[in-house]
């Protein structure tokens, strides 16, 4: 079953990248449109950046089709999505999870749509980091074993400001990224186990950090860091971290790898494993 | 007078970045090949841009063999080279034609390209680039 599951995943980065080498791109600087989050919008892997998908810049627009996948001990997240944005200003996303309960047993599914907006700065030219807003709407598919487990809702919306910055020429020659997100949220690990709990249906500010470094203009090595809320009382929920390497083969097509930590999921503890994420955009 | 002992001497040197002064200021200059490199880079820019039709027609009236003498220049200034830019200031030179940041991506990926191409290495990439990203705000919509 798992190797099954990355048949198609090498099938399609083979296909995509025999048939990209051609294909039509935006203006943007390659990299500069990140990478794409579990939650579907551009950025790191777990953390939403303040840059917009694709690589269109103004005027122009762009689609982004992306799946990836999470395996930790006892657990195994699929992603698989598409994106849209417009003149490097705004990102639309739907992203379909389904979430493998290797040992427990079942699976946890939602729909998340993400909406950023591109509000202020330029990634790459400006002395302001790049700032943008961003809305993402969960809804859970299968809510009975959340609601069993204390959770409130079914579906929630978590909003987030992101500042990402690229400072070039600043580690050894190589240009440096960084960025940080405050999010409020409602969302008990992302939403897969639903939204607030029975005693607190109250937002919290999550800040979330992520640095990588640009070896090459198509190679990035960086790590994440995710505050994650803690609300549910029949178990911890623990921040999550990741490393990563990215590899942008050209403009239509990136590969990024990781290690993540995912800390205690459920009762089960020390949920750490690989992060896969493959993109394609036109 | 303060007398440094030969070690400590030797250890300020490489602190400041050596003895001879011009060697740190025209350092960028000459790993971008001096003038020649310039020339170089600024020719296969020129070619790019050529073929580029989304920026091309910014072009039209310009007279080519002045553009190239003075982007020359600039870059020969800017890399810390022994030379003086006699063009008009960033904004001067770009009011009236509406350059839009898709036009600017564009000239960055050409520079990345040309020099990609030259074997220029990423580090000098970037600080070239490093120079050249702050004109963004004096070039775009004016």
């Amino acid at each position: 079953m798992t190797t099954l599951g990355y048949l198609p995943f090498s099938l399609l980065l083979s296909l995509l990248v025999f048939y990209s080498s051609s294909a039509i791109a935006g203006s943007k600087v390659i990299g500069t449109g990140g990478a794409t989050t579990i939650e579907g919008s551009a950025g790191g892997g777990i953390v939403p950046w303040a840059v917009v998908n694709g690589y269109a810049s103004s005027g122009q627009w762009s689609v982004t089709g992306f799946s990836n996948q999470v395996g930790v001990d006892d657990f195994r997240l699929n992603t698989l999505g598409a994106g849209f944005s417009y003149g490097n200003q705004i990102e639309v996303s739907l992203t379909k999870q389904t979430f493998a309960l290797d040992t427990l047993g079942g699976d946890l599914r939602q729909t998340i749509v993400g909406v950023k907006y591109h509000v202020a700065g330029e990634l790459l030219y400006t002395e302001m980091p790049q700032i943008s807003l961003g809305a993402q709407w969960k809804k859970h598919q299968n809510f009975d074993l959340p609601k069993a487990v204390g959770a409130r809702d079914d579906q929630g919306v978590d909003w987030y400001v992101a500042a990402s910055k690229v400072w070039l020429d600043a580690v050894a020659g190589r240009n440096l990224l960084l960025n940080a997100t405050v999010r409020a949220t409602k969302a008990n690990q992302t939403g897969l186990l639903g939204f607030g709990s029975a005693t607190d249906n109250s937002y919290q500010l999550m800040t979330e950090l992520s640095a990588a470094v640009l070896l090459t203009p198509h190679w990035a090595v960086g790590a994440e860091f995710r505050q994650k809320p803690n609300q549910l009382a029949f178990a911890d929920e623990e921040h999550w971290r990741d490393v990563f390497g990215a590899w942008f083969i050209n403009k239509n097509v990136s590969l990024v790898g990781g290690y993540v930590d995912l800390g205690a999921i459920a009762g089960l503890p020390k949920q750490q494993g690989y992060y896969l994420a493959l993109e394609a955009t036109w | 007078m303060v007398n440094f002992s030969k070690p400590t001497a030797f250890f300020f040197a490489l602190l400041t970045g050596c003895a001879n002064p011009s060697r740190t200021t025209d350092s960028l200059y000459q790993q971008l090949g001096a003038t020649a490199g310039l020339e170089q880079l600024v020719d296969g820019v020129l070619v790019e841009i050529e073929r580029d039709q989304q920026i091309v027609h910014h072009f039209k009236d310009t007279d080519i063999v002045r553009f190239r003498r003075l982007l020359i220049e600039q870059l020969c200034q800017l890399s810390g080279g022994p030379c003086q830019y006699t063009g008009a200031t960033m904004q001067e030179s770009h009011t009236g034609f509406a350059i839009t940041p898709a036009d600017f991506d564009n000239l960055v990926n050409h520079f990345i390209k040309v020099m990609s191409a030259q074997q220029i290495p990423v580090t000098t990439q970037n600080a070239l680039l490093a120079k050249l990203a702050p004109m963004y705000s004096d070039v775009i919509n004016r």
